[in-house]
């Protein structure tokens, strides 16, 4: 298992300002497998996701101390080229962010940053990320509308599409399904496992059914520590620390 | 019982003050809208005098080139070189502008960050309130001698107010900009750079692509005050009411014609009708100007 630990993060703290928000996380990500982040409001938790794929740089006064490796090479290092790494490692965002131009051109905005002209290859990749997203019976006929002119899921679908389309080996989601309905969150889980045999996943959320079904490993995060991180079931049947079982059995929050 | 039913039906100190209140605004907007609709009679009756009263061609006033609406016995009203001078300096000055609009703008909000905006915002303001006296002086005594010295001619012309009108649009076109450019969600940019775009990517196939519409309200913005501006122009284009055939040759505006002519005419006579109807060329241009913005405003919102 050690062995095919994708990302490794080792005693990661980070700090707004003066103020320290991570207090030395040691996190490992296992391949081809979808490990959740729980844990109350300013745990920490999106913090540290996006520190993944170093989006905390656009904020101004943000340091960032410890190592995390993406395939052995440390992400901080001076010589990492953040525009080569957020290649490899795609973000979900909270909100649906889809530009305001069509689908197609939502789904291709990764691949033609890369270069890709060809019409074929681009074609090809919109249906095969649309339908791994589940969202390609929705949009097939439409893919020259905007993409705003969708529902909410719909858009965060097509923005999972959007990522799967530039191929990367890790996928980060914040909290993607907490501004849809039911339904559509029903649609983005099942979307994630459809593809999380291919690709690496990490998603922060507050909803805990939804941790415990998608999830192969969990982590739970408070005030900016990682209390605790073993296999869903684990952490949901027999967690070894107090808190952990607290916060699952809403004992505070 | 009854006192309370008395002192909830009679009318309390509140809704007096609400009354009167409304009232005052009313009274307000029916005296605005009473300007606004004599001066709109105004121009336009004047203006359409020379037409109607005067029996000038309609055809002749916009394509003939020959003004000179006091000569007798024929009296000339081709409005066509000025129209040309106006558009001319317009559109010119809009296309120089747009560019360097664009870059300011991008270089304000996406660039340089905080201290940027600090310094820049304050001097883009002091740009927009220098009077045009002053634009038109600098334009005398700098732009004109430049222009006559690298372009040749004598360096009144459609070129001269063309760079005058450029640093007076400039300001107004950025600020407008950088609005809009601010207005762009910071999820954009996030998405963008989360699939893995450098941030000069992102600015000109995410940020400024979304606020085109935002753009183009700007410019037309811009060329609104270019098409209304007299004085700075009226003095670098060296006022002759000719078809211009260069753009360093001197030329005339609709603008520049009205002020040179006003003080010569006789409230009335043709003459002095005949600078109304370029006045209401300019108000029905200011209003199309006034249109596209809207129009532009209600498809780009996002």
């Amino acid at each position: 298992m050690a062995n095919n630990n994708i990302i490794t993060a080792e005693n990661v703290r980070l700090y707004y300002g003066k103020h320290e928000a991570l207090h030395g996380i040691d996190l490992d990500f296992p391949e081809k497998q979808i490990t959740a982040l729980i844990g109350p409001s300013g745990s920490g938790k999106s913090t540290f996701l996006r520190s993944l794929n170093r989006m905390n740089d656009l904020i101004p006064d943000v340091t960032v101390t410890g190592t995390i490796r993406l395939d052995g090479s440390d992400i901080y290092s001076p010589q990492t080229d953040t525009v080569e790494l957020r290649k490899r490692v795609g973000m979900v965002f909270q909100q649906p962010n889809p530009f305001p131009f069509s689908v197609y051109e939502n789904v291709t905005y990764g691949l033609r940053l890369a270069g890709v002209k060809d019409k074929k290859l681009l074609d090809q990749r919109v249906e095969e990320s649309l339908k791994l997203a589940a969202v390609w019976d929705e949009t097939k006929d439409h893919l020259k509308d905007n993409a705003l002119s969708f529902s909410g899921g719909q858009q965060q679908r097509i923005c999972i599409a959007r990522v799967l389309a530039v191929k990367p080996e890790i996928i980060l989601l914040d909290e993607p399904t907490s501004a849809l309905d039911p339904v559509s969150s029903a649609k983005v889980e099942d979307s994630l496992l459809a593809i999380k045999n291919q690709y690496t996943i990490a998603i922060v959320t507050h909803n805990m059914q939804q941790a415990s079904r998608i999830s192969d490993r969990t982590a739970f995060f408070l005030n900016g520590k990682l209390i605790e991180v073993d296999n869903t079931a684990n952490i949901f049947l027999n967690p070894k620390q107090q808190e952990t079982s607290d916060y699952l059995n809403g004992k505070f929050g | 019982m009854d006192a309370v039913k008395t002192e909830l039906m009679k009318k309390s100190k509140a809704s007096r003050q609400d009354q009167r209140g409304k009232l005052i605004s009313l009274f307000c907007i029916f005296l605005i809208m009473l300007v606004v609709l004599s001066i709109l009679y105004m121009i336009t009756s004047k203006g359409l005098a020379t037409f109607f009263e005067n029996k000038m061609s309609f055809t002749d006033f916009f394509t003939k080139k020959v003004w000179n609406p006091s000569a007798k016995p024929q009296p000339l009203v081709g409005a066509l070189p000025m129209i040309v001078g106006s558009f001319g300096v317009t559109v010119l000055s809009a296309i120089l502008a747009a560019p360097f609009a664009i870059a300011t703008a991008v270089f304000m909000t996406d660039i340089s960050g905080k201290r940027g905006q600090a310094i820049l915002q304050p001097v883009i303001e002091l740009l927009v309130g220098i009077p045009s006296v002053v634009y038109g002086f600098i334009g005398l005594t700098v732009v004109v001698p430049f222009t006559r010295a690298v372009f040749g001619g004598t360096g009144f012309g459609i070129l001269s107010g063309t760079f005058v009108l450029f640093v007076m649009v400039l300001p107004t076109v950025t600020s407008m900009y950088v609005d809009s450019l601010k207005a762009v969600p910071r999820f954009y940019r996030e998405a963008s750079l989360a699939l893995g775009a450098t941030r000069w990517q992102t600015i000109y196939k995410v940020i400024i692509r979304a606020s085109i519409p935002g753009l183009l309200t700007a410019i037309i913005f811009g060329m609104a005050r270019a098409f209304g501006e007299a004085l700075a122009v009226q003095m670098v284009i060296g006022n002759a009411s000719i078809l211009p055939q260069d753009l360093v040759s001197p030329a005339s505006t609709l603008t520049s014609v009205l002020t040179t002519g006003i003080g010569n005419t006789v409230l009335g006579t043709l003459p002095n009708n005949a600078l109304w109807s370029l006045a209401l060329v300019l108000l029905l241009m200011s209003l199309v100007f006034n249109l596209l913005t809207r129009f532009i405003g209600k498809k780009g919102a996002f």
